[in-house]
């Protein structure tokens, strides 16, 4: 919990997922990255930049878009957001968490 | 004479030309339907060949027995979609024309997006029951099987029937215990969501049946390849799961008709952007999408053609009369799950509500049981069958309202805090 508080307190809901994305700053994507052990580089910036490009289109995120998105592939979203990639990208993004719809 | 196109002559397609068939004159309004295969399969009942529940003659009949008198039914495969000339183009080389066009073009299974999943071992070691071929080759292999390690994997999240391979892990446990070889196999299932299913509550009681019969589940494993030469499932984290016999859910996309046209979504799986409610293309307005061709977030599945086969006759109507769009789909499903043993639970949900427990008013065959298991669902399951051939198909109206109803289910009060 320690991190949040040198993080600007957002609202996020019971899993960590910021309750409103347009309050999302750096300052707070690289305060819950650090939660996960990443130090965001230029290439995790992308990435998260795109998430909330297409999160503000409206398009319903998956593994297989970001990987079609022509910043990094499958693999490549692996190692830079280990454990969860999707999930954990999306939240540091500060965009809800992927729905799966079924 | 105006013409309504509709690609694609299955469950959805064969639907939508009969209801429409119903509501539009023949002297104005010629309705053609296109096809590549002569076959309609009973697609639920795939999950049933393996076992011998079913025999592969159950599956089959020909498309052409299901059209009312006034439609058109042609075999003939669609090479592109000329959207702007309100045209396709067909592999001979010839085109036809429409006003309106229904893109109802279904998902497949596509093994071959995943490395060496199609490789040496397909159809020795490695099956699909998503398609005749595979359901019926596996029901073979299952037969002599001695046992080993039995692993369920799903290659990709949005796939046809996504209760599908619980079904079939269910009924793997059950056909093991009742040949007196359950404690010779080992049972996984390898899935890329983070638990036995997506929605909270279903995916607790789903969970909780998976415990009970001794299945392992390996959550959160995007399969990358398959190394054949050690049996071994690779994923994109190099998480590794061996098997000996592998039971996989390939990747599954839409016709290569969409990819030719370049009208598939951003996943590049070729399913057609489509609006939720109204299920009017994103691209062009004189196209219709429905089934499993479509990008909506609601499950790949023969209710939810046949919830918005209502919606989308009605909105086809209005859209002819140059009026709004009056009816919405709301994303409803509604599925048996099989579990085994004479039983099965039943889910019923849409695009906001999930599955919840309760009791499903069903009129002259009494509640059924919600999010649990029963012998009345799997006797509703089986019954299904005929339903879907002699009912739904003919686009008859079934005893089941197309938006989700709350009566019967179960809501739990908001805990304050």
């Amino acid at each position: 919990m320690e991190t949040i508080l040198s993080a600007p307190l957002l609202a996020t809901n019971e899993e960590g997922y910021l309750k409103n994305y347009t309050e999302w700053t750096e300052e707070w994507a690289c305060a819950i990255a650090a939660e996960h052990n990443i130090d965001l580089t230029a290439k995790h910036w992308e990435v998260l930049q795109w998430l909330r490009a297409k999160q503000a289109e409206g398009v319903a995120l998956s593994l297989r878009k970001v990987g079609n998105s022509g910043i990094v592939d499958i693999k490549q979203l692996y190692a830079l957001f280990p454990g969860g990639p999707l999930k954990i990208s999306s939240k540091i993004a500060g965009i809800p968490k992927p729905a799966s719809c079924i | 004479m105006k013409k309504i196109l509709i690609l694609g002559g299955g469950t959805a397609g064969t639907m939508m030309a009969n209801k429409l068939r119903k509501n539009l004159p023949l002297t104005a309004w010629e309705i053609k339907v296109l096809d590549k295969d002569e076959i309609h399969y009973y697609q639920p009942g795939f999950l049933f060949i393996p076992f011998g529940i079913y025999q592969p003659e159950d599956v089959v009949r020909d498309k052409k027995d299901f059209f009312s008198k006034g439609i058109d039914f042609e075999i003939a495969e669609a090479a592109k979609i000329v959207g702007e000339e309100n045209k396709i183009l067909l592999k001979d080389g010839s085109a036809i024309s429409y006003d309106i066009l229904i893109i109802a073009t279904g998902a497949q299974v596509v093994p071959e997006e995943t490395p060496e999943l199609k490789g040496e071992l397909w159809y020795k070691d490695i099956f699909d029951f998503y398609t005749y071929e595979g359901s019926t080759k596996l029901a073979k292999k299952l037969e002599n099987w001695e046992g080993g390690k039995l692993v369920i994997n799903l290659a990709e999240t949005i796939i046809k029937c996504p209760v599908a391979p619980l079904e079939f892990t269910f009924l793997a446990d059950a056909y093991f215990t009742e040949k007196g070889m359950r404690d010779k196999v080992e049972i996984t299932y390898v899935t890329p969501l983070s638990g036995a299913f997506t929605k909270p509550k279903a995916t607790k009681m789903l969970s909780q049946l998976l415990a009970e019969k001794k299945v392992n589940v390996v959550p959160d494993f995007y399969l990358q390849r398959v190394d054949n030469e050690r049996k071994v499932l690779v994923s994109y984290d190099d998480k590794e799961v061996p098997f000996d016999l592998l039971v996989s859910i390939p990747v599954n996309k839409g016709a290569d008709v969409i990819a030719n046209s370049h009208m598939g979504d951003e996943d590049g799986l070729n399913f057609v952007p489509t609006d939720k409610q109204s299920l009017q293309s994103q691209q062009f307005k004189n196209i219709f999408v429905i089934g499993d061709a479509t990008n909506v977030p609601a499950s790949k599945a023969g209710s939810v053609a046949h919830f918005e086969a209502e919606v989308l006759t009605d909105n086809i109507l209005n859209y002819i009369k140059g009026l709004p769009f009056e009816e919405k789909f709301d994303g409803h499903s509604n599925c048996f799950i099989e579990t085994g043993f004479g039983k099965a639970a039943l889910i019923d949900f849409n695009y906001t509500t999930e599955p919840l427990p309760g009791k499903f008013p069903l009129a002259g065959i009494g509640p059924m049981e919600l999010l649990k298991e029963s012998r009345i669902n799997h006797m509703g399951k089986l019954a299904f069958k005929w339903i879907y051939w002699h009912m739904l198909l003919t686009g008859k109206t079934l005893p089941v309202s197309t938006a989700m109803s709350m009566t019967g289910k179960e809501v739990e009060e908001e805990v304050l805090v």
